[in-house]
């Protein structure tokens, strides 16, 4: 069970509350932003606090939870608020995707399609897609209130005058539901598609900067670009070197001090599982395949 | 003396469970789902019960229709959730009403164009889900399209969505009640007849 001396999933009630009336709120307009009166956790800002309230808000003593950290089970960050939860709340957690109930990440989209029954709850930085643009909350506000998103697209506008395409990688910005533009973390541009009327409920928790917003299942995402230069996701031109995979995003990896370098798939889940059914990369049976087993 | 009726029996876990089902009710509008909800003392429904001990406390103001104002919804809405009763409509964040013609559909909050959160979320109850008018449903949440069929509407229910959803992302937000049933039409749904 829980922590004794500690109410159920670390908040208080009260803080839960008006985490969930926000959560309701921001279901109901998909993309928009709502304010909330973020907490102090037990761990810095920036470390996954927004998503942490959220999950903390949401989740129930028969869930089972999954966190990824860049798509991996085993950082030290994934691994600390696996066991937070676990400590809190009781709950049973995975490090497969296809298991869990609820699945907080930081920068990540797993590979494996996600169903109605999952919540997938993002870790965000910094939920204002325009900020970058556009120093002040007021003026942010009001662009989103009036629809004005002329400025993000003369942003990318530049960046093709400049260097001839659209340089974004991550935290690509969307168009929710047709009206909101939204920052989707800073997941890599290859995992938007998978937002796009995704079947699974998408929450979004920013803990220093206080706000939280989501996107209902079924809900149109689209990923921002011109008709004469259509969205590209970005993704290694290479397969996983461990278990070969040509479809998944891959991280960079270097694993010596003469420049050697591996390409592996980001999601250690995806990686694991194709490895366990005998799929095998051109570096099968490097030493970073244990690391995650 | 009277006696006051319980609320939750275990409030952590008892309202997660109740908002889990309402957050699966609003990222799929025109689903009914049930709640596990203690008896709540008439005429409030048990649902709208739930719904007001899950979410409901000092900080969010509560509207009344008349047949709701009664000394024991009343009280037993204070006792477990410390709300505050408020008479004008203008400033509930939550709006509960037993009779669905009751609801002051044009009074509520609808949240500002900078703040289209700081709007009400109205409970109706009605006579059934699942049975009655069949709404048809397109949006956020919703595949294709769904039927929700609701018996006790009120008139002008379908004419004031239409003008709701007209001034999204403005809006009010509903969730349906009967008995321990409950279906959310967020603003972002569209709704008409058939």
């Amino acid at each position: 069970m829980s922590l004794p001396g500690y109410n159920f999933a670390y908040l208080d009630e009260q803080t839960k509350r008006m985490i969930r009336r926000a959560l309701l709120k921001a279901v109901a307009i998909p993309g928009y932003q709502v304010p909330f009166a973020s907490r102090e956790m037990p761990l810095a800002y920036g470390w996954g606090t927004g998503g942490m309230q959220v999950t903390a808000a949401v989740i129930g003593p028969h869930d089972v939870l999954k966190v990824i950290d860049q798509g991996a089970d085993d950082t030290t960050n994934a691994v600390s608020i696996r066991r937070f939860f676990a400590l809190t709340a009781g709950v049973r957690t995975t490090e497969r995707t296809a298991e869990a109930t609820i699945i907080q990440t930081r920068h990540r989209i797993p590979e494996t399609p996600l169903t109605a029954a999952q919540i997938l709850v993002y870790q965000v930085p910094q939920p204002e897609p325009l900020r970058k643009l556009e120093p002040r909350e007021t003026e942010t506000r009001r662009m989103h209130a009036l629809a004005d998103y002329g400025l993000m697209h003369v942003k990318l506008y530049e960046d093709i005058a400049r260097h001839g395409r659209i340089t974004l990688s991550y935290d690509y910005p969307v168009l929710v539901n047709g009206r909101h533009v939204m920052a989707p973390s800073p997941i890599p541009s290859f995992d938007n598609p998978k937002m796009h009327r995704s079947p699974a409920l998408q929450l979004f928790g920013a803990g220093r900067e206080k706000r939280i917003y989501a996107v209902p299942p079924y809900t149109s995402v689209e990923s921002l670009a011109f008709e004469d230069h259509p969205f590209h996701p970005w993704k290694a031109n290479e397969a996983c070197g461990l278990c070969g995979a040509t479809d998944s995003y891959l991280d960079e990896v270097v694993v010596d001090d003469r420049g050697g370098r591996l390409f592996v798939c980001s999601d250690t889940d995806h990686c694991t599982t194709r490895r366990a059914a005998g799929h095998r990369g051109a570096a099968a049976g490097h030493a970073l395949a244990g690391a995650g087993e | 003396m009277t006696t006051l009726a319980p609320g939750f029996a275990d409030p952590p876990l008892a309202a997660q469970a109740a908002f889990r089902r309402l957050l699966d009710a609003m990222a799929r509008p025109g689903t009914v789902l049930s709640l596990e909800a203690p008896p709540a003392p008439p005429p409030l429904a048990p649902a709208a019960g739930a719904i007001a001990l899950t979410l409901c406390d000092a900080d969010t103001a509560i509207w009344l229709d008349p047949a709701l104002r009664t000394p024991e919804v009343i009280a037993w809405l204070r006792f477990h959730t410390g709300c505050r009763v408020v008479q004008a409509a203008e400033e509930a964040a939550f709006a509960f009403a037993a009779q669905a013609t009751a609801m002051p559909l044009d009074r509520l909050s609808t949240g500002s164009d900078e703040f289209p959160d700081r709007s009400a979320t109205a409970v109706f109850q009605v006579a059934r889900l699942g049975a009655g008018t069949p709404l048809r449903l397109t949006g956020p949440g919703i595949e294709t399209t769904t039927t929700l069929r609701v018996e006790g509407l009120p008139p002008g229910f379908i004419e004031w969505r239409r003008r709701n959803h007209t001034a999204y992302p403005r809006g009010v937000d509903v969730v349906l009640v009967a008995a321990t049933s409950i279906a959310a039409l967020p603003r972002s749904t569209a709704v008409t007849v058939g």
